[in-house]
């Protein structure tokens, strides 16, 4: 048991992720002091938590998707245009949580949607939600009239800044999801067949996997998870901006997918190192927000140390250091059980 | 200066990949004006051959002649240049571009360095109506049917070589009258004294057009002979390889007392795949189906099976009618199914050992009744074990496993569902010989455990051994049920080879 | 309508008064109008103004939305002349390529005015240009931080826009001209925002924790509103009162902006008038009256509101102009 808990912990994107808050820790003495303040923790890790909110709730409906050998492009404009509908909603007075469940079920209804057009309609992921990619942005500033949606509804506020014993809300949002959705792909059988259809859809077919379901079922929940996504990013700022909510956070999320250990040809995923992903995505924007760089080199600093981060992981790093991959490999597959 | 009259030949032709010899010194003629059957199944060397005369290999060992004088081919282009065209089974042309671009795709006539549309259209007219083609050469070539595009790519070919034309598999996606238009093409371009290679599964075609035959196996040139001298059953005989008494030496599993029927498959069938048939299968008992490559086997296994769902005629199981759409339906009701295919459409390559044999039972309890990691290894240990399969551990990747093992592994995700109906396609093609061996056994030992049994199988030997009955496929149909004690595989290749239908011995 | 009046008089005051030309009355004119879309809530406004300072004169607008696109502009520029407008209006959505469809105005007789953006073309294809001065956006916002700090020592955090944009560049260049030679005003750190709520409120998130807690930061300037606007949110999270412990001055003049100058949240910001047609059609107006050529850039004003200047007023005047 414990050896588990070893080689689940001895992965390479743990390793990274340490390494990125060590180097922010170096760049910045300060940046794991947490303080308490106004009933919250407070402090750059915080932030971090915080702020990579978003991107891992994404990477956790992106997971699956990209498993089953897809894509989903279209998660940033679902975000917009779920916030655009929570933020619209309040603000032509109907009550809060109505303006969230409509949110969500509108997320919901994009994600089938997309799940429609690639399991039924048989049309290249890439292709399929490209094409929500660019109409959801259309139709969130359809929904706000091009205005950014300002609203003072307290229950939103509270979703996108709130604090759960200390925690920012995002983050305690995050963890419940993280929690469910690993339980509910690893509990039930629904993980080892999204693995089965992405590594070989035919021979699913042939074993009697209903490969469509499930295909329909993976976009619907990454639709539903770009939805809370977009909740929380419009309560953050207590406005729904339609022209640059999730913008181009659906690279960000497939970025933490990959980093998670995910190959995009699809097959084995672990939904939780999709969310250290993400993390290790944040961690280094906030490490420069604290470091002090000039913006020009934001872009240069994060491609540098992506490219290191998947360098480490790559089958050539395998084999030129065998010892600690083999390790991390073992882990790996514990934790995809 | 042509000593020997052929116009394209190939002597002791050697072609090695890696460490297996597709082509071991192979003599291959090709007269001006004659049809030339290539004939062999998968990996006989055929492909291989082909490459080779046109340039897209260059042979390991031999010589490729070119009216009696060596010749070097780079490429299939430069082939062309000696005259040498070919036609593929899936046509390679622009179908968003016009028929007579397609014709003069990269020779197109020119005026004053441009394309002259208006002649190259002319010319294409002139040249299509040779081949019996009345259409408007600026029409888009995609819009015509694929017998009419096949017949452009002939045209094309011919245009731009003229000696040679080589016909990979060009009649497998046709209907009748289509594959008749384009023997007519074939005959009128033999009358201009062309020489055509024509390479096909299906023998009433080779009966029908071709005057000589070769057959390859295994890399081997096995005999070229005219066809006015060979009945279709040599041909068979050649091709499946057996020296093949006519006298009954092994006979069929003697006839054991019929289990109850369960099974019951009426004028069961599907457009454009195979034609109705009718089976009865008793539990207890293995059926053979035998035929070549392309008869419409592999067919008829995915329309039982649900893969393809059938579009007429009914299945009763255990009495009652029912409906099989899909492998979902099928697994349902007992049936499991080992595709031909073993790495496209068989294991899950990055998944583990145990995952790719609980998968289907797993997918037969549905998504929330999961099997939790401890019962998946029993399951796994368990099935495993029965089988043999060697792997160092449950848990290491299935592609990482032989082919003989990874054969086991689907199999045993079969057992594994507490089947009541197996369909085996080429179970053990390409597997070694202690995988194959146990793969027999399993086959008897489930039938005598009262499992019913349909087992594709070139190995004809082997199907006579376990079968209690075997049909014969040819030409996507069911053209014989063979039962009594006298089956032998000689038996089964005069079927394969039989014009009429309904032999029974 | 006269809220509109006082609007247009106070942006186009500079220019107006000058040419001495807002008596010439131009109604009746036919004006075609080039918009480059909808992207941002400025442009909205814009385009909500110039159809209200068309109206207000009796001048026919003719209306046409590019959606980001050149070639719809040249379009809608060619159906103009095609149509014999009095005169052209053209935002234009790139710098280059306007030569020809410029000339062919001029060779029909039509003016042409550049509304906010300025082109790469021979200066006499076009009458005017009429746009802001965006260095000059950033020394008023500088100088009010100067105006305001005297002495004391004062570390400033900037928002900085989309790194490599113009408005960033030149926002930043003009509040560094105005804080030179003030050595106790310092730029401690500079990040980009993007221009957009939620990165202003990471990044001055960020800010917060690097500079003690936020008990450093003297002032935050942002080169938009918005980003301001998500940095007074990181400021009230962090525990600190905006406005005073943490003085915000930022660039644009949107409407949520006099809100927070109203709250006292915010302490200033300089106003990018949307009305860039006003000067436009006064210039126009000269021109068709006496034949006054008008200076080739005309710049509109920069002005700097703070909760002197009526920001609930300000508020309530901007909010319907589609911001």
């Amino acid at each position: 048991m414990t050896r588990r808990m070893l080689g689940r912990l001895a992965n390479p994107q743990l390793l990274a992720l340490v390494g990125v808050l060590l180097i922010n820790w170096l760049l910045f003495p300060s940046f794991f002091r947490v303080t308490w303040q106004d009933g919250r923790l407070f402090g750059s890790v915080i932030d971090v938590l915080n702020r990579g909110a978003p991107v891992a709730i994404l990477s956790i409906g992106m997971v699956g998707v990209i498993a089953t050998k897809g894509v989903d492009l279209s998660v940033g404009a679902v975000m917009a245009v779920a916030g655009a509908v929570a933020a619209s909603l309040v603000v032509a007075g109907y009550p809060a949580p109505v303006a969230v469940i409509a949110a969500l079920l509108v997320g919901l209804l994009c994600g089938l949607w997309n799940g429609f057009l690639v399991a039924v309609l048989d049309i290249q992921p890439i292709v399929a939600t490209l094409v929500l990619m660019v109409a959801g942005r259309g139709i969130a500033q359809l929904i706000t009239q091009g205005f950014i949606v300002t609203f003072n509804d307290p229950l939103l506020i509270f979703i996108g800044t709130g604090s759960f014993l200390g925690l920012p809300m995002a983050t305690v949002i995050a963890l419940v999801l993280l929690v469910l959705v690993t339980l509910l792909v690893r509990k039930t059988a629904i993980g080892l067949f999204i693995e089965a259809v992405g590594v070989n859809r035919a021979a699913a077919s042939l074993a009697g996997i209903r490969s469509r379901m499930l295909l329909i079922l993976v976009y619907a929940l990454s639709g539903l998870c770009a939805a809370i996504a977009g909740i929380i990013v419009a309560g953050d700022i207590r406005g729904a901006d339609a022209n640059n909510a999730g913008l181009w956070l659906e690279l960000d999320a497939i970025l933490a997918v990959v980093i998670g250990g995910t190959s995009l040809l699809g097959g084995r995923f672990s939904v939780p190192l999709a969310v250290v992903g993400a993390l290790i995505i944040q961690a280094m924007n906030t490490g420069i927000l604290v470091s002090g760089f000039p913006p020009e080199f934001n872009l240069i600093v994060k491609a540098g140390m992506i490219i290191l981060i998947l360098l480490i992981q790559s089958p050539l790093a395998t084999r030129i250091a065998p010892r600690r991959p083999q390790r991390a490999r073992i882990g790996v597959q514990r934790t995809a059980k | 200066m042509s000593e020997t009259g052929y116009v394209l030949e190939a002597r002791g032709v050697v072609k090695v990949f890696g460490n297996h010899v597709a082509l071991d010194k192979v003599n291959f003629g090709l007269m001006p004006g004659e049809v030339h059957a290539l004939l062999g199944e998968n990996g006989a060397g055929k492909s291989t051959l082909i490459k080779v005369l046109t340039g897209a290999y260059q042979p390991d060992g031999g010589e490729v002649l070119v009216e009696s004088q060596p010749v070097t081919l780079n490429n299939p282009q430069h082939a062309q240049t000696y005259g040498i065209g070919t036609v593929y089974q899936e046509v390679n042309l622009l179908p968003n571009r016009s028929v007579a671009e397609n014709l003069y795709l990269g020779h197109q006539p020119t005026r004053y360095g441009f394309v002259d549309r208006r002649r190259m259209e002319r010319d294409a007219r002139t040249v299509l109506a040779r081949y019996g083609l009345d259409l408007d050469p600026g029409s888009e070539l995609g819009t015509h049917s694929v017998a009419v595009q096949q017949i452009v790519a002939i045209a094309r070919a011919v245009e731009l070589s003229g000696k040679v034309l080589i016909l990979d598999e060009p009649t497998a996606s046709l209907d009748r009258n289509e594959v008749e238009r384009l023997f007519d093409v074939v005959r009128s371009l033999k009358a201009q004294g062309l020489a055509v290679v024509f390479i096909t599964h299906f023998l009433d075609q080779v009966f029908a057009i071709a005057d000589r035959v070769t057959v390859l196996r295994n890399g081997r040139l096995i005999e070229t002979r005219a066809l006015t001298d060979v009945t279709r059953t040599d041909v068979v005989r050649l091709m499946l390889g057996k020296d093949i008494s006519f006298s009954g030496a092994t006979a069929l599993e003697e006839a054991r007392p019929a289990g109850e029927v369960l099974l019951d498959f009426r004028n069961y069938g599907r457009k454009r795949s195979v034609h109705p048939f009718n089976l009865t299968i008793h539990k207890g008992e293995v059926i053979g189906v035998a035929g070549l490559l392309g008869s419409g086997r592999t067919e008829m296994a995915r329309i039982m099976f649900g893969a393809d769902p059938a579009d007429e005629g009914e299945v009763r199981v255990a009495g009652q009618k029912t409906a099989i759409d899909n492998p979902t339906d099928a697994i349902s009701r007992g049936f499991g199914f080992c595709p031909e295919d073993r790495k496209a459409e068989g294991i899950f390559g990055e998944l583990s050992v145990r995952e790719n044999i609980v998968i289907a039972l797993q997918g037969k309890l549905g998504w929330f009744s999961a099997l939790n990691r401890d019962e998946q290894m029993e399951i796994a240990g368990r099935f495993g074990e029965a089988m043999d399969i060697r792997a160092a551990s449950l848990d290491m990747p299935v592609k990482l496993l032989s082919g003989g093992n990874q054969q086991k592994v689907i199999l045993s995700r079969w057992l594994a569902t507490d089947p009541a109906f197996l369909i085996l396609d080429e179970p053990t093609r390409g597997i070694d010989v202690g995988a194959h061996a146990e793969i027999v056994r399993t086959i008897n030992r489930l039938r005598d455990e009262g499992l019913a049994l349909v087992v594709i199988s070139s190995e004809l030997d082997e199907v006579v051994a376990y079968s209690s009955r075997i049909v014969v496929m040819r030409d996507r149909e069911m053209v014989a049920e063979l039962h009594g004690e006298n089956i032998n595989p000689g038996v089964i290749v005069q079927a394969i080879a039989s014009n009429q239908t309904g032999a029974s011995a | 309508m006269s809220i509109i009046t006082k609007l247009a008089l106070a942006a186009g005051l500079a220019t107006a008064l000058s040419s001495g030309a807002l008596a010439q009355d131009i109604s009746g004119k036919v004006v075609g109008f080039s918009q480059i879309g909808s992207e941002s809530g400025w442009r909205a406004a814009e385009t909500s103004v110039t159809k209200q300072q068309a109206e207000e004169r009796g001048v026919d607008l003719k209306f046409a939305d590019a959606q980001q696109k050149q070639e719809n502009q040249i379009k809608a520029i060619r159906g103009f002349i095609a149509q014999g407008v009095d005169a052209i209006l053209v935002a234009p959505v790139v710098a280059t390529g306007w030569d020809d469809v410029l000339q062919e105005a001029k060779e029909a007789e039509i003016p042409v005015v550049l509304l906010d953006r300025g082109v790469e073309a021979p200066e006499d294809l076009y009458l005017t240009s009429v746009a802001s001065d965006q260095v000059k956006e950033g020394r008023v916002a500088g100088q009010w931080l100067v105006d305001n700090v005297g002495s004391e020592d004062c570390k400033v955090v900037e928002l900085q826009g989309t790194v490599g944009s113009s408005p960033a560049i030149n926002r930043k260049k003009g509040f560094e001209e105005a804080i030179a030679g003030h050595d106790n005003i310092t730029i401690a750190r500079s990040q980009t925002g993007d221009f957009t709520r939620s990165k202003g409120k990471e990044v001055m998130e960020g800010f917060i924790k690097a500079e003690n807690g936020g008990a450093d930061i003297c002032a935050v300037y942002a080169h938009n509103d918005d980003m301001a606007v998500g940095a007074i949110q990181a400021i009230k999270d962090a525990g600190l009162k905006p406005g005073t412990d943490i003085k915000v001055v930022s660039i644009d003049g949107v409407p949520d902006i006099f809100q927070a100058i109203a709250a006292g949240e915010a302490n200033a910001t300089v106003e990018l008038t949307p009305n860039m047609a006003g000067p436009a059609f006064d210039a126009l107006a000269a021109y068709w009256a006496d034949g006054t050529e008008p200076e080739k850039f005309i710049i509109t004003e920069s002005k700097l509101y703070t909760a002197a200047d009526d920001p609930e007023g300000e508020y309530e005047r901007r909010k319907g102009l589609g911001y």
